[in-house]
């Protein structure tokens, strides 16, 4: 099982508390994870990164077991802290505003 | 009797204005959308009630919403803007060509005919279609193949700003983007034409007269005379008397002829507003007085019209779709500014009366008005 924490607005826009839990088998990578968030809650798609380019929006970061993991390459595995449920992925809206 | 509904968008949400056909006492719903960009929130003709709005951030991209029930109630509708086939280049800033890329929607224009269509127009500039009332969206892909390698942002992005529909011939469209120009459709967005005939841009161009490459701000037409369309171009306000084929400038006594907004009168197709601004660098009214500017001869002889406006230290904007009318008997206008003021006149530009003074900067009003 695997937690991820969702920024405000998200929470708003799929009708969802701070924290979601998604069941994954086995160990999947940040974009399979995406995949999985998008599958359960398709009002997110095209929030989180672009629907064609699958890019990541600019001022979202991915955070998790105290490190900013926004710029691993998709294909990267997640954390086993992650993956077990020990640590959540966190969606953050980056800092920006002067 | 009839009531007014003002759709407000704005750079931290959208409001709801209400009023009766009196249009003295205004209730206010809102911020919808709470704290993020509303380019655009306009009704549809067919279905008053059915209302669209366009948020877009640069922390969750493009977020479409749809209420049926008038704005009390919004569902999320579709956010993919995929465009068709190849993609292609266009010119960037540095003169280099780019990829297209989706950024966000300006502008949704329901169908007037149709309760489930509404098109929506596109930075990188692009129009969609949508027949299942915003469910999926298709690029009418046409329109790109209008030299649009020669198309670049303006400084607002290159987007494809607003959208007319003649009402008497609904497969004839006019689509207006920066900085490309105008363009026209017969057939229902199939084919394409570039209508820049006549405009002239020295400032902005190496060739005045190029085909496509003009920075236009804003067009509109009267439903009753679709063949006339007025134009507030980057400079100068132009007028066509064949849909577009040929421009030529009625900028007149206007103490500047820069500005971003037109609209005509509800009820009177030669009678058309324009807000002058200084300059392309000085975004805000000449003297700091608000004025806004009205012909009743298409363009031949402007009136300042201040009455109840600022008329000293006022250095707001308006933007390009936040001038509105009603079709109440008594036109009434409205617009908003970048300083979060709502103005509304009544009876034409006459007198002006203040319908909200610190809203976040406004980007687009539209107005309904309900039996």
């Amino acid at each position: 099982m695997i937690r991820v924490i969702l920024p405000t607005y998200l929470q708003r826009l799929a009708n969802v508390g701070r924290e979601v839990q998604l069941e994954v088998d086995g160990d999947i990578t940040f974009l399979e994870l995406l995949d999985v968030i998008e599958e359960k809650y398709p009002m997110l798609k095209g929030t989180i990164r672009d629907h064609v380019t699958k890019e990541r929006r600019a001022y979202l970061r991915f955070f998790s077991c105290g490190q900013d993991l926004s710029h691993l390459a998709p294909e990267t595995l997640l954390p086993r802290e992650v993956l077990i449920g020990k640590e959540p992925f966190r969606i953050v809206g980056a800092m920006s505003g002067g | 009797m009839s009531n007014v509904r003002v759709l407000v968008g704005t750079r931290k949400g959208a409001f709801i204005f209400t009023s009766d056909f009196r249009r003295e006492k205004w209730d206010i719903k809102g911020p919808l959308f709470a704290g993020l960009e509303i380019y655009h929130i306009k009704g549809s003709s067919v279905d008053p009630q059915r209302i669209y709005a366009s948020q877009a951030s640069d922390w969750f991209g493009q977020v479409s919403h749809r209420s049926s029930d008038g704005g009390f109630s919004w569902e999320t509708i579709g956010n993919k803007f995929d465009y068709e086939g190849k993609v292609g280049t266009h010119q960037d800033f540095s003169g280099d060509q780019i990829p297209w890329k989706f950024r966000r929607i300006w502008a949704f224009e329901p169908s007037p005919t149709e309760k489930d269509t509404v098109f929506a127009g596109a930075e990188d500039a692009a129009l969609f279609k949508s027949t299942d009332g915003g469910m999926t969206w298709q690029e009418l892909p046409g329109l790109r193949e209008i030299h649009s390698n020669m198309w670049m942002p303006g400084a607002g992005g290159m987007g494809l700003h607003t959208i007319l529909i003649n009402p008497k011939n609904p497969d004839q469209m006019f689509v207006a983007i920066s900085a490309a120009g105008v363009f026209r459709t017969n057939d229902g967005g199939q084919t394409w034409s570039g209508i820049n005939h006549g405009l002239k841009s020295e400032y902005e161009l190496p060739n005045p007269e190029a085909e496509v490459g003009h920075c236009v701000h804003s067009i509109t037409m009267h439903p009753s005379n679709p063949n006339v369309l007025f134009m507030q171009k980057h400079w100068d306000v132009m007028r066509s008397d064949n849909a577009g084929d040929d421009w030529y400038e009625v900028s007149d006594n206007l103490p500047s002829d820069f500005g971003f907004p037109i609209a005509v009168h509800a009820h009177e197709p030669e009678t058309i507003y324009v807000i002058p601004i200084k300059s392309d660098l000085e975004h805000y009214p000449p003297e700091g007085k608000l004025r806004v500017y009205r012909s009743r001869t298409g363009g031949y002889g402007w009136k300042e019209l201040n009455e109840g406006l600022p008329q000293k230290d006022c250095y707001v904007n308006i933007l390009r779709s936040a001038l509105a009318v009603d079709t109440l008997d008594s036109c009434g206008v409205y617009f908003g500014t970048t300083g979060g003021q709502l103005y509304m006149s009544p009876d034409s530009g006459e007198t002006w009366q203040t319908v909200a003074q610190n809203l976040p900067s406004v980007l687009s009003v539209e107005v309904q008005v309900l039996q």
